[in-house]
């Protein structure tokens, strides 16, 4: 039985990377470009399928792109070059790590200023929770003249 | 009487309750805003820039074709279309119009398409090019920054794109973009879109 699963798993796992290519792409002979374009292909941004990388993207466009950035290296552009090629066609949107300018600046620094106004928020009800806890509300005339004639009143009873 | 002590701290202790309320508040406009944006239509970076340099040959049986040098000289239209693109329908009677009203010269951009299916498809819906390139491989789609059919771009006498329009042209897209778009073009003025 558990051979059986086995099988099944590996036939499985052995058809799904063919299931979405119609026409086989071919990777580099250079085993060092080959790396170079297959980390690229990790860094930008599929246009169809929007939140995928072009590597992980089966969208026909995504192939196109892949084989593009396949040709780019081999013709002897840096990894720069290939993602300057994209941008100046598609925008800084084809990058999935958008670059820092002022109008990306937000993006960058929101996890630190959320962090900063988080932990200041802390910072200040810690502070507030230990300041009353230290110093209790006085009692007011009224609350003392009441505590006074409860506190008699126990006396009395006793 | 007592009560009349108590509201300065609650008051105090109120102002850090309400924080998930404003907060919450805050990220429901953001996302009502979000509710009307379009992600699927990405900014082109090519408005304002010259036409990317191409020369295509025209869909087999059909010429001309369509160059850079072919946009210089007068306003156009470059529409990107294919015989599979079923949304390509849907704006083609606007394109018929554009033509026989002779309100702006539109050129085609065959993408990816079979030259027989291509053919077939302008004897049947009509023909609105004046100029046709056939892109087999899609290459000088990447080179326009295309990323889906049907998408048409506007190219103004000095032969540049001035305007992008993404996905089938609307009655609607025609009226209040496109016609404005061209009228500034054709008047030499810059061009809002």
């Amino acid at each position: 039985m558990l051979r059986v699963l086995t099988v099944l798993a590996a036939l499985l796992l052995g058809a799904l990377p063919a299931a979405g290519q119609t026409t086989p792409e071919v990777p580099l002979a250079d085993a060092g470009l080959e790396a170079r374009a297959l980390a690229l292909h990790r860094e930008i941004r599929c246009l169809v399928c929007q939140n995928q990388s072009i590597a992980e993207s089966n969208a026909e466009l995504a192939r196109d792109l892949r084989r593009l950035v396949r040709e780019r290296l081999t013709a002897g552009d840096s990894d720069d070059e290939v993602t300057a090629y994209l941008v100046a066609r598609y925008g800084d949107w084809v990058l999935l790590k958008p670059p820092f300018r002022a109008a990306t600046a937000l993006i960058w620094l929101a996890p630190i200023l959320l962090l900063l106004l988080g932990g200041g928020l802390v910072v200040l009800w810690y502070r507030r929770g230990r300041r009353d806890a230290a110093a209790p509300e006085a009692l007011a005339a009224d609350e003392r003249a009441r505590l006074e004639r409860l506190l008699s009143d126990g006396d009395a009873g006793a | 009487m007592s009560d009349e002590q108590a509201p300065r701290p609650r008051r105090l202790r109120f102002g850090f309750a309400g924080l998930p309320l404003v907060a919450f508040l805050a990220l429901g406009a953001f996302l009502l805003h979000g509710l009307y944006l379009a992600p699927e239509e990405i900014p082109s970076a090519l408005i304002g820039t010259t036409a990317p340099e191409f020369a295509l040959p025209p869909i087999e049986g059909r010429p001309p074709g369509l160059a850079t040098a072919d946009l210089a000289g007068g306003v156009s239209l470059v529409n990107v279309f294919a015989s599979w693109c079923i949304t390509c329908r849907q704006e083609h009677p606007l394109l018929m119009r554009l033509m026989e009203e002779d309100v702006v010269t539109v050129h085609g951009l065959n993408y990816k398409d079979e030259p027989a299916a291509a053919l077939g498809w302008l004897k049947r819906f009509g023909d609105p090019y004046d100029r046709v390139g056939a892109d087999r491989n899609g290459r000088v789609g990447i080179d326009w920054g295309v990323y889906g059919v049907p998408e048409s771009f506007l190219v103004d006498a000095r032969g540049r794109i001035v305007c992008k329009h993404i996905g089938a042209i609307s009655a609607h897209d025609l009226e209040s973009k496109l016609l404005p778009a061209i009228r500034a073009a054709k008047a030499g003025e810059a061009v809002e879109c």
